[in-house]
């Protein structure tokens, strides 16, 4: 174990500082912002509204559909190509599995809640952030939810498990594995759950704690900023 | 087109009020400009213009030249009508109006000679720096071609090099060599039409029932450095000059925003 120090100075178990706002965007029925530390996201939910083409309805409920996309100025290398890519393609599909068993779209056939996640400004923990930031969003448009989602990555650096990775510690000199996980946060199951790289049995104990006690940080924030434009009368 | 709404807003206009109680023709919503919003592009800015809200991004990469112009850097205006700033707005492909954006916008700039392209020339037919700007539309309530507009030039005002050794750029690093831009600073404003009113600042509702638009890119020394009609409704020669005379007013007034 030699990463016994964080990059940016922060304990072993601590999220970075995060910012939420629920209510950004006017036109939307539901929208949210989530920061943490450089990475920020956005998300709008549009619905439940007509489906087209017919044959994507479901007369028994409604479907979800997810939009992943990082604007092209956001990374912190070359320009993004817009249009969508292999990978954000896959971080759409994933973030829709983790947020579906939260929903109870069973009032809504034949429709569709649409969810967009926008990416102005990214430094990893973009899928979990933009998870965190359409959770918000989905209770602000006011959807029927049976839980709440958030989510977070947990690491391992050089032997060390951390939570809230940053891009430099993705990018360290040394082994490491990177594991975005979201979960229910009243029933504590997991709804999503990747992973980069190599850890033990062990580990994956450690991990999911973790896990569990960021996601316990992030829903608190959640539900305080939903909270606050409501109790406001907004 | 909404009949009855194009009607409202004609009656509304006749006494001097707009659709959303602004008591002008002429007068732009509350417009603000803040820059540095995206840490990782090497020049960003986003303008809100009432609730209407705009950002646009500046990355900088090294590329080979356009054979016609082995001399000069590059300049890329794109614009992407985000599904979450409208629920009308579709994924895919950019439609005509996020094109239309784009390259009106993209004139003013060009043609302004706002951006000194040829000294982005590292190495003639080979290597020069290309200035990749991008649109981005957060919350679309009326009017995203004169926000988009402002977005980008206080974007480029707001850029500086990434550090680049001769092969590689270096993206994490910023040096403090701005972007190299003349003051001619074009502003583009869009004179709307309906009956026979003239105003600009359309919000949602107005913006569905106009006739015909003209957009005005105009400079700082008052030339005029880009146009672009809009509308199924054709203009007379008077009112294209009319419509001229407010962008230009109403463009010295925005440029003292940036």
């Amino acid at each position: 174990m030699t990463y016994t120090k964080r990059l940016d100075g922060r304990e072993m178990d601590q999220c970075r500082e995060m910012e939420a706002k629920a209510g950004v965007i006017g036109r939307a029925d539901g929208s949210a912002m989530f920061r943490t530390g450089k990475t920020i996201a956005y998300a709008a939910v549009y619905g439940p509204r007509n489906l087209f083409p017919r044959f994507l309805q479901n007369p028994e409920k409604g479907i979800l559909r997810v939009n992943y996309n990082m604007m092209p100025f956001s990374s912190k290398g070359e320009r993004v190509r817009p249009g969508g890519s292999r990978r954000s393609k896959e971080i759409a599909f994933v973030t829709k599995n983790a947020l579906l068993p939260a929903l109870d779209l069973s009032e809504f056939p034949n429709s569709v809640v649409d969810v967009f996640i926008e990416l102005p400004q990214t430094d990893a923990g973009t899928r979990c952030a933009g998870i965190n930031a359409a959770a918000i969003a989905l209770a602000d448009a006011g959807i029927p939810m049976k839980d709440f989602v958030a989510s977070v990555s947990v690491g391992k650096v050089d032997g060390t498990v951390v939570l809230d990775l940053t891009y430099d510690e993705e990018a360290y000199d040394g082994p490491v594995a990177d594991i975005p996980i979201a979960m229910l946060t009243r029933s504590g199951e997991v709804t999503l759950l990747q992973m980069d790289g190599e850890v033990n049995k062990e580990d994956m104990k450690k991990i999911l704690q973790l896990g569990q006690k960021g996601i316990n940080d992030i829903h608190k924030l959640q539900v305080k900023v939903l909270k606050e434009k409501y109790q406001s009368g907004e | 087109m909404n009949k009855e709404l194009k009607q409202h807003l004609i009656l509304a206009l006749d006494k001097q009020v707009r659709y959303d109680g602004r008591k002008d023709k002429l007068a732009y919503r509350d417009i603000k400009v803040k820059t540095g919003i995206s840490v990782n592009a090497e020049g960003s800015a986003e303008v809100t213009l009432g609730k209407t809200r705009v950002y646009a991004g500046v990355k900088m990469a090294i590329e080979e030249p356009f054979p016609d112009k082995p001399d000069n850097g590059m300049l890329m205006v794109g614009a992407e009508l985000l599904p979450l700033s409208n629920p009308n707005f579709e994924s895919g492909p950019p439609g005509i109006w996020a094109t239309e954006i784009a390259r009106v916008v993209d004139r003013g700039i060009r043609e302004s000679g706002l951006i000194d392209l040829p000294t982005l020339c590292l190495e003639p037919g080979k290597k020069v720096w290309a200035v990749l700007i991008d649109i981005v539309t957060i919350n679309d309530e009326g009017n995203l071609l004169d926000a988009a507009a402002l977005a980008v030039y206080a974007a480029l005002q707001n850029t500086v090099f990434p550090k680049f050794d001769g092969e590689t750029v270096e993206y994490g690093v910023k040096t403090d060599k701005k972007l190299p831009l003349n003051d001619k600073k074009p502003i583009a404003v869009t004179v709307y039409k309906v009956a026979n009113h003239f105003f600009v600042d359309p919000n949602t509702d107005e913006e569905k029932a106009y006739d015909a638009r003209l957009t005005v890119v105009t400079s700082d020394d008052n030339t005029i450095c880009a146009m672009q009609k809009g509308g199924e409704t054709p203009l007379t020669q008077k009112e294209v000059e009319d419509m001229v005379g407010i962008a230009m007013d109403k463009g010295k007034e925005l440029r003292k925003l940036v």
